[in-house]
Order: C-alpha cells, then sequence, then structure tokens
C-alpha cells in the first residue's frame, strides 16, 4: 500500500477497482449457482454412497460370509456398483460442477439459462440410479467401466449433452479475450467425453462389434475416460486453484500450451496397455506401450510447470485447505502418471498386470488424484457461491488427514501386496499352490479395509462441513476460513481475491 | 490457441487417430474372422451351446470377470501354461463365437479360459459354486449358494441333488438342488476348451 488514497477516494466504492471487477464476479456466481450446488449436493451423495459399496466390496475380500446370501450384495455386483458410483456419480458430478464454476468464471460472463442444467442434472441422476440399479439387479454388461445397462445410458448421454453444449455456449460469450489453460482443458474434456462415450456405447453395446475387437474398444474407452475425461478436468482445477491461491501467475504459459497437445495425442492411445499379453494384435499393444511411456512428456512439463510455480510458497501449505488438496493432487497426478508409465512396459506388466498393484495404481489416479483436487476446488468454490465461509476448520482439517492417510495406506498396502503377488504369479515354483497367494494377500486386504474406513470418516467430516455451511446464514463480511489462526494477511489477503 | 475451431479440430483429430489406430484397423484386420478347420475336417472354435449362451449371462451379471481373467498368455510370459491354465495361448479366433468379451484384468482367482478342459467334471462345479472351500481350503471365493435351492425331499431324492456338501451339507430329509442359472453357468463353464489347435496359436513370438 504505497500510495494509499485520500480519505475521500477511500470511501468511493467506484474508486476501488477491485470493488467493481468483485461485483462482477458475485453476478457470474450468482447465475451459476444452483446447478453448481446441484451437481455438487449429487455428488457427495454418490460419494458417501460409493465409498459404501467400496468398504462393503473390501470386507467381502477377507469374509466371504459377509451378505452371501444376498444376490444383489454379491461380489461381481457390489464391486462395479462402487466403480460407477465413484465414477459416473461423484467423480462425473463433482467434476462437471467445477467445471461449469471454472467455466463462467474464466469467460467472465454468467451462466443463461441455468435451468436447462439443472434438468441435465436431473436426468443424469435419475439415468445413474436406474443404471445402479440395473447392476445390483443383475442387468450389468460385465464391460468394464460400461456396466450400466443400456436401458440407462441414452438417459445419461441426453443428460451429458445438455452439460456440454451448455458450457461450451458459455465459452461462446466470454468477454475477455485471453483463453486460460484450464479453459482448453475443460472444452477437450466436454468434447472428448461424448465421442468416447457414445462410440462405446454403440460399439459394445448396441451394435457389439465381433470377437476381441470389442476389448479394444473397452479399453480404448476406458482408458480415455481416465485420461481425455477426468484428467482434463482434473488438470483444469489444478491449473486454476494453484495459481489462484499463491495470488500469481503459473509459471509458463507454454509449457502449458505443450503439455496440452502431448497429453491429446498421447493419452488417446494409452489404453491398450490393459491388453499386454492378451489375444489382439500385437502391434496395437506396441502402440499403445510407445503412448503410455510418451506420456512422460506431458507429465513432466506439467509437473515441472506447477513445481516451479510453488517455488517460495510452499509454506501456504500449512493454512489453505485449498491448496493442500491441490497440491496433494497435483503431486499425486505426478508420481501416478510415472508408475503407469512404467506399468505399460512389457516386463513390469508382465508382473502387475492381474493383481492388487493395478487396483491400488486406479486409486492413487482416481483418488489421491482426480477426487483430491475436486475437494481442493469445492472447498474454494463453495464460500464464493454461498457468500459465507466453512464453519469449521477442525472438519478440513480431519477430512485432509483422514483421506490423505488413508488413500496413502491404500497405496502402500495394495502395491506391496500386488507386486509380490505378482512375483508369485509369475512363476509358479515360489509357491505350493494358488491358495498360499490367496492367503498371503488376505493380511494386507485387511489394511485395505482399514484405510477405507478411513476415507470413510474424512468423507464423513466434509458432509457435515457442506451440511452446516448450506444451513449457515450468509455472512456480511468474512474471512476464509484456514488450517492456522497464526497465517500473515499477505496469505489471506491472496485467498481472498 | 484463442478460439473454439482450434481447439475442437485439435481435440476431433486427436481422438480420431486413436480410434482409426485402436478399433478401425484392428476391426479391419480381424473383425471378421472366420472359424478353421482341422485336419480331420472338424471346425474351430465350436460354437457356444443354448445353455452355455445363457451361461454366459449368468457370468455377466454376477460379474465373474472382476475375479477371473479370461485369456491364456503365451508361454514364457507371465506364468500363464506353468499354473497349467492352457497349453498355449489363447488367440483372437478362440473368442469369435462369444457375444461379450470378458477378458478380464485381475486374478484373484485362477483363468477360467480353459477351464472346461482343466476340470471337465460338472459335479465339482456344482459344490465348487456352492462353496469354493470344499475344494479349496484356502479359497476366498464367496458362495452362490443364492444359485441353489434348498428342498424338502418328497418321495424320491432329486437325481442331480447336491452330493459330498461335508459339513455344509443339508439337515436330514433336506436335499441341495442346482437351479436353472447354476446348470447354465456350469454349461458355459465346461465349454470353455482350449484343446483344439489353431494354426495362429502355435506361432512363436
Amino acid at each position: 500500500m504505497s500510495n494509499s488514497p485520500s480519505l475521500t477516494e477511500s470511501i468511493r466504492p467506484g474508486a476501488d477497482p477491485h470493488v467493481a471487477e468483485r461485483a462482477r464476479l458475485g453476478e457470474i456466481d450468482e447465475s451459476v449457482r444452483l446447478p453448481v450446488l446441484v451437481f455438487t449436493i449429487a455428488a457427495l451423495f454418490w460419494l458417501m454412497v460409493g465409498t459404501l459399496f467400496g468398504l462393503l466390496a473390501s470386507f467381502k475380500f477377507h469374509n466371504y460370509e459377509f451378505f452371501a446370501d444376498a444376490a444383489w450384495l454379491s461380489m461381481g455386483r457390489i464391486r462395479t456398483a462402487h466403480l460407477n458410483t465413484v465414477i459416473y456419480g461423484w467423480s462425473t458430478c463433482a467434476g462437471i460442477a467445477v467445471a461449469l464454476w471454472l467455466m463462467c468464471r474464466l469467460s467472465r460472463t454468467r451462466m443463461r439459462h441455468a435451468n436447462i442444467l439443472i434438468v441435465a442434472a436431473i436426468f443424469w441422476n435419475v439415468g445413474l440410479t436406474v443404471g445402479i440399479y440395473g447392476i445390483l439387479a443383475g442387468d450389468m454388461t460385465s464391460i468394464e467401466w460400461l456396466e450400466i445397462p443400456g436401458y440407462a445410458t441414452p438417459l445419461l448421454f441426453i443428460a451429458y449433452a445438455c452439460i456440454g453444449l451448455w458450457a461450451i455456449i458459455t465459452f461462446r460469450f466470454r468477454t475477455n479475450s485471453h483463453v486460460y489453460v484450464s479453459q482448453w482443458y475443460i472444452l477437450a474434456a466436454l468434447l472428448w467425453f461424448p465421442w468416447l462415450y457414445g462410440t462405446a456405447q454403440i460399439m459394445l453395446i448396441f451394435e457389439p462389434v465381433r470377437g476381441t475387437v470389442q476389448s479394444l474398444v473397452n479399453w480404448w474407452f476406458a482408458h480415455n475416460v481416465l485420461g481425455l475425461w477426468f484428467t482434463p478436468l482434473g488438470l483444469a482445477a489444478v491449473y486454476y486453484f494453484i495459481p489462484k491461491v499463491l495470488g500469481k501467475p503459473i509459471h509458463s504459459y507454454y509449457l502449458s500450451i505443450l503439455a496440452f497437445w502431448t497429453l491429446a495425442l498421447f493419452y488417446n492411445w494409452a489404453g491398450v496397455h490393459h491388453l499386454i499379453g492378451g489375444p489382439v494384435p500385437a502391434w496395437v499393444i506396441s502402440a499403445g506401450v510407445v503412448a503410455s511411456v510418451m506420456m512422460v512428456i506431458p507429465v513432466l512439463i506439467t509437473a515441472l510447470n506447477h513445481h516451479v510455480t510453488m517455488v517460495g510458497s510452499f509454506g501456504m501449505l500449512k493454512w489453505s485447505p485449498v491448496l493442500r488438496f491441490s497440491v496433494f493432487a497435483a503431486m499425486s497426478y505426478t508420481a501416478v502418471s510415472l508408475q503407469g508409465s512404467m506399468m505399460a512396459l512389457r516386463s513390469v506388466n508382465e508382473i502387475t498386470s492381474f493383481t492388487h498393484f493395478t487396483v491400488g495404481h486406479s486409486h492413487w489416479g482416481m483418488y489421491a488424484w482426480f477426487t483430491m483436487a475436486m475437494f481442493g476446488a469445492l472447498y474454494y468454490i463453495m464460500p464464493r457461491l454461498l457468500k459465507r465461509e466453512w464453519p469449521s476448520a477442525t472438519l478440513i482439517r480431519v477430512h485432509f488427514w483422514a483421506v490423505a492417510l488413508g488413500v496413502g495406506t491404500y497405496i502402500v498396502a495394495l502395491t506391496i501386496a500386488g507386486w509380490i503377488q505378482g512375483l508369485y504369479m509369475t512363476d509358479p515354483s515360489r509357491v505350493d499352490s494358488f491358495g498360499d497367494i490367496t492367503s498371503f494377500t488376505l493380511p494386507w486386504l485387511v489394511v485395505r479395509s482399514i484405510s477405507g474406513v478411513m476415507i470413510l470418516i474424512g468423507h464423513v467430516a466434509f458432509v457435515i462441513n457442506v451440511a452446516l455451511i448450506l444451513a449457515a446464514k450468509p455472512a456480511k463480511e468474512s474471512a476464509p476460513t484456514l488450517f492456522s489462526e497464526t497465517s500473515d494477511d499477505l496469505g489471506k489477503e491472496a485467498a481472498r481475491s | 490457441m484463442k478460439s473454439l475451431p482450434v481447439i475442437f479440430l485439435g481435440v476431433f483429430f486427436t481422438l480420431a487417430f486413436s480410434w482409426t489406430g485402436v478399433v478401425l484397423i484392428p476391426q479391419q484386420q480381424f473383425g471378421a474372422l472366420e472359424r478353421q478347420e482341422a485336419d480331420d475336417g472338424t471346425m474351430h472354435p465350436a460354437p457356444l451351446s443354448g445353455l452355455a449362451t445363457q451361461g454366459l449371462q449368468v457370468y455377466l451379471d454376477l460379474g465373474c470377470v472382476y475375479c477371473h481373467s479370461h485369456q491364456v498368455r503365451r508361454p514364457g510370459f507371465g506364468g500363464d501354461t506353468e499354473w497349467g491354465w492352457g497349453d498355449r495361448q489363447s488367440v483372437a479366433r478362440d473368442y469369435i463365437n462369444q457375444p461379450v468379451m470378458v477378458l478380464g484384468t485381475m486374478r484373484t482367482g485362477p483363468d477360467l479360459k480353459n477351464v472346461g478342459d482343466r476340470i471337465p467334471d460338472a459335479g465339482w462345479h456344482y459344490t465348487h459354486l456352492y462353496d469354493s472351500r470344499l475344494s479349496h481350503p484356502d479359497s476366498i471365493m464367496p458362495p452362490y449358494r443364492f444359485l441353489f435351492e434348498k428342498r424338502k425331499i418328497t418321495g424320491e431324492p432329486h437325481p442331480r441333488a447336491l452330493s459330498g456338501l461335508g459339513d455344509q451339507a443339508p439337515p436330514e430329509g433336506y436335499e441341495i438342488v442346482p437351479t436353472r442359472r447354476a446348470d447354465a453357468l456350469v454349461a458355459f463353464l465346461l465349454s470353455q476348451r482350449l484343446n483344439y489347435d489353431l494354426e495362429e496359436a502355435q506361432r512363436e513370438f
């Protein structure tokens, strides 16, 4: 504050450029508030349901009599219900909520006819409810990541079409000439998803191709849902929130362009590494392995860009919840992507394929990376939409530590167990029988259940905090809720803007 | 990077590129494979029977694929043949009669592509589905008792009532009878055999 305004200047609202800007942002937030809230609440509902399904499936691994006589709670179905609720319920709804909010903010324009998005949200959630019911009732397709029966998916597709179209229309109404990194990622994701989902539905459910070409379509789709839908949405969030909380621009705009296009080019092809050694042509698999390894380029560029942006500001992790979740996510993205490139090598894949190692890897990606990025984003967005602060810093702290330690335990346990399981399976002479491998993994699977309980505790803390902030009255003036009360004012200022 | 058309075209062409490579070219290459005639004139692979096709539906709706893979990798890669899951690798032609692919990504349990040849005894499969620990004490496969019916014996016992259930045996005067779904599932499992030769399956890689 080197050039302080005079007394009369200081009390005239128009004189402060931030006031006009904040009023504008407030108006934009207002226009998109309802759809974002609806998608967020739906996401949290599915997060809780999905967590319970996951825990149930995990318990069934070491307690085979657990609900054994209920067909709808049998292993294959409950595990699949878990996957589909967390993918299409939690992750997709949260991703859409964050994408819609970011799109309005970054395009500096309000959401037009937001009611269409409410209709889309209802369609999506009704479709998903029917789909999950179908899975539990015995209509699932057993095509990985596409288990929702064919009678529910058209509903999902229609809902999605409205959402994608509305976000792109919002981009068309943008009022500033600069297009942010996050906007490309969101736009790309919004365009990729319907093509992936539509193509896969047609080629696998409605007019199935023959033989193992199905498996190629299957993994082209399933891995691209991660790579071209969740990853861009997560990156959009991280690219926005890390610089935003730090109050400084991303280190290099050009590096982010490079990372974007290399990701677009390579991630596409990577999915077939799930079929290494399988009954499909070796050349397709080789192409997939090359693409998986090439993913190192966008991943390292992104990591470098975020890291250099963070340098000098790591201290802020102590008090900013948004930053802590986002940085945890960004670091997980780097680690899990490099691990994924390794796992695509034939020599490594020979061991890790068909083991719990892969399950650990997928939770590292979908949870420690994507889900944590969404938590970070929601911690930033909710107070701005509702014009009030998070009621409890303690609940945020419980949330962070429970899920961070929970997923950390999960990953470590399954990575170790899976690797050893893989060594045994590759060389049967190391064990007496297949049952020995099963017995070996059991204690690790118990650890997995414990980590699941920790994650559940974290989710309960988050949901309580969301319920409290929804119920609270709007505050006239407030400061962000931070982990530590002794933070410096500079940091608070940055977080508020 | 300032306009929608650039992003739109870039996004379209990257996805079209991988779709062409991963889906379209393989579809042209082996999407219409035919059965192969063996020296003795039989055609391989044999079509699935009606009951086995119904069994595949049971296999799908119970999600067997999430613990059991359905592919044998080549000898020397991953120990599949050492485990005795098949004498040869499974190749694309082995799957052409099956309407839905369940290659799988997890082996909490053993591979099932050749299970009909490995364990041809239907009775074993019924008891194994009823309680896997009767044959494998270390198994963590959940019991699929809901594929069976516990009935009071009236008159003659059912000819296909399960026997050898050990401590899982029903009380005196009752019997455990497979449902139609269990019959179909076992028919599908028994149909999964790699006991024939295909030219391409013998190729060294």
